[in-house]
């Protein structure tokens, strides 16, 4: 069993940051709603909205993580140029998806939108994070701030997904691959 | 009936007690963070459109125009945040008009992060 160097940082980008956050922000939504909905939730103790601020840290560092490896990382190695003469697409992810009226929009629509609005979950959560160890206890006084914490989550989460399930199946018809051979166990024929 | 639950009377939970925070700053991180992602979506449209504007914001090869894009939005949210923060820090704003600002940004944002609204934009 192997993988390569880029398929392993295209799956920590991926399934590492980018999957532990969708995952992150069903615990995240569940709580804010709890502060959103006081009269219908049972109250947070102090210890939980400690937790809660630890949480929202949390998910807002995933989400940088995401985005800069993905920008950083892994979208150099997707839309890296192909060198005169060589016809073998497969290092060339960006290339291969265009060479096909079948898998064009994959990049047109899917990598061209997801790039963009992949952005929008770090800005939001930050601010989430922000107002939320700023306001402590107070946000229960301050519907307005509040509901925009949680409508900003929710857009988060949104783009996030967005971003996720573009880059999964991107991946699927054109993986990003390459790089130094990594032996994980068993036998490298 | 009793109507102070503990997270509506802090006091109650011995946390963060006290008289209720201006929401200056909240407005200030709210509506900016709009806008860092207003900009996300405008800057990538304007290097969509603009080979010479795609060239400015190729900060890093690699990742070519994104790398600037994103940078810059990054930069306009962070400058725009401290200076509202400075300017509303200590006030008590109406909030419901920030916000209503602010989810149209947002919205604008997603909207024109869509690549189809966007080459309807430049006539593709």
């Amino acid at each position: 069993m192997q993988t390569t160097f880029r398929e392993l940082m295209t799956a920590l980008h991926g399934m590492g940051f980018g999957g532990l956050l969708l995952l992150a922000f069903s615990g995240a939504l569940i709580e804010l709603h709890r502060i959103c909905a006081p009269e219908r939730s049972s109250p947070l103790s102090a210890w939980e909205r400690r937790f809660l601020r630890r949480y929202l840290i949390a998910t807002a560092v995933l989400a940088w993580g995401a985005v800069l490896s993905g920008a950083y990382i892994v979208y150099p190695w997707y839309r890296a140029r192909l060198p005169q003469g060589v016809v073998d697409l497969a290092g060339y992810p960006q290339r291969s998806l265009l060479a096909s009226t079948a898998t064009s929009e994959w990049h047109n629509l899917g990598m061209e939108w997801k790039e963009h609005v992949a952005w929008f979950a770090p800005i939001a959560m930050t601010m989430v994070a922000y107002v939320f160890i700023k306001y402590r206890s107070d946000l229960t006084r301050n519907r307005p701030v509040r509901s925009a914490a949680f409508a900003f989550t929710v857009a988060a989460f949104v783009a996030a997904g967005i971003a996720g399930t573009f880059g999964a199946l991107i991946n699927k018809n054109a993986p990003v691959q390459g790089g130094a051979l990594i032996k994980i166990m068993g036998e490298t024929k | 009936m009793n109507s102070h639950r503990p997270e509506e009377n802090p006091a109650a939970t011995g946390d963060d007690a006290g008289a209720e925070i201006p929401n200056g700053a909240a407005a200030a991180a709210v509506l900016s963070a709009a806008a860092g992602c207003f900009c996300v979506s405008v800057f990538g449209l304007l290097g969509d459109a603009f080979p010479a504007i795609a060239r400015f914001f190729n900060f890093y090869n690699p990742t070519g125009p994104l790398s600037g894009v994103t940078t810059t939005a990054i930069a306009v949210w962070l400058v725009s945040w401290l200076i509202l923060s400075r300017t509303w820090g200590g006030k008590s704003l109406p909030m419901g008009k920030i916000n209503a600002a602010a989810f149209v940004l947002l919205a604008l944002g997603l909207a024109l992060s869509f690549p189809p609204v966007g080459d309807l934009l430049q006539g593709k």
